[in-house]
């Protein structure tokens, strides 16, 4: 074959591997380089061979490796666990917040009672109504916590299915490719927001600010 | 005496219904029993432009509109600007008080909090009550 045929066959080959979405065939690398030396006129040089014995001992790394990941089946991942996980945490979310109401319909019931009471007892009572309302403030801030992990699970998902997109249909269990991207209708999912930076949820006590610290900004 | 009218209308925002309820019943705790709900800023803009309120009491982090969108919007707004604004929100970073107070926010109240944070906070936006 002519060097400039070569040359154009080789050129193809590089443009086709170009559209291949991020994910690159061995076998097809092997082969266009391959090609290359194939196409190199005289003998190979000690470096040319080096070259060649290097870029295939790649081919066969990609190669184990992309075997390794398919055996670890990671669409299981993204098709069981983490869509399994994502409702439990979004269930424990709505029974908190039943129980919760459940326990304000008897803390308001025996509040209505206070009325009837001795005024000294129903004033215990009332504080102690004012502490159960006041505790009852955990399904808020346990609900925004469950939401960071979630949304935390929705993004390791998405990388999952990045990873599988880029190894090829080979390494899941149904061959067939998924679509990238989010799927949901949580915060990370919404349209940008203005205030979308200061939107950092709960914060651990070693990174929050106290209620003092909040007051003596206002001065 | 107090000079705080107890009937005075107040509209508390939050996503949460379980906040609300517990803003809600604190409030009436305190005597304020004129209290109206909304679950996002959008729904909030709309109550504050269809019936006049006293104090607006809002969460932040809620979709679609947040409470910091929903300040910006009543401060924008030249029937509304005046309007008391107090933030009840788990967002605790230094960052978010400094640029909530930037808009314009009247206090700050950080989640969890209590009774008698919730009642230093409006006497020091309405008056001693």
């Amino acid at each position: 074959m002519a060097v400039a045929a070569v040359k154009e066959k080789i050129a193809a080959q590089l443009i086709e591997l170009q559209k291949n979405d991020g994910s690159i065939d061995p076998e097809h690398l092997v082969s266009i380089v391959e090609a290359v030396i194939d196409s190199i006129e005289g003998d190979l040089t000690a470096v040319g061979l080096k070259v060649y014995s290097d870029i295939e001992a790649l081919a066969r790394y990609i190669n184990a490796a992309r075997a390794e990941i398919a055996e670890l089946r990671p669409d299981d991942i993204n098709s069981d666990y983490l869509p399994a996980a994502t409702d439990e945490l979004t269930a424990i979310v709505g029974s908190t917040e039943q129980a919760t109401h459940t326990i304000f319909e008897a803390v308001e019931s025996i509040e209505a009672l206070t009325e009837k009471m001795d005024p000294e007892v129903a004033e215990q009572i009332s504080a102690a109504v004012t502490s159960i309302y006041e505790a009852c403030g955990f399904q808020d801030i346990t609900g925004q916590r469950i939401t960071k992990v979630v949304t935390a699970l929705q993004h390791v998902e998405t990388k999952v299915d990045a990873l599988l997109n880029a190894f090829g249909d080979d390494v899941r269990r149904d061959g067939a490719p998924k679509p990238a991207g989010k799927k949901t209708t949580t915060p990370s999912g919404a349209p940008a927001r203005p205030d979308e930076d200061l939107l950092n949820g709960p914060q651990l006590p070693e990174n929050a600010i106290s209620q003092d610290d909040i007051d003596a900004l206002f001065g | 005496m107090s000079s705080v009218d107890m009937s005075m209308p107040i509209l508390i925002v939050d996503d949460y219904k379980t906040m609300l309820r517990i803003i809600r019943n604190l409030l009436k705790q305190l005597g304020f029993n004129n209290v109206d709900e909304a679950t996002d800023g959008s729904a909030a803009l709309q109550k504050l432009r269809d019936k006049e309120y006293s104090l607006v009491i809002s969460d932040w982090n809620m979709e679609p509109m947040s409470g910091m969108q929903l300040l910006t919007e009543v401060r924008a707004d030249t029937k509304l600007k005046e309007l008391p604004f107090i933030m009840i929100t788990a967002e605790s970073k230094t960052e978010n008080v400094i640029a909530a107070k930037q808009a314009g926010v009247s206090n700050y109240i950080v989640k969890p909090f209590n009774a008698a944070t919730l009642k230093t906070k409006l006497a020091a936006v309405l008056g001693n009550f």
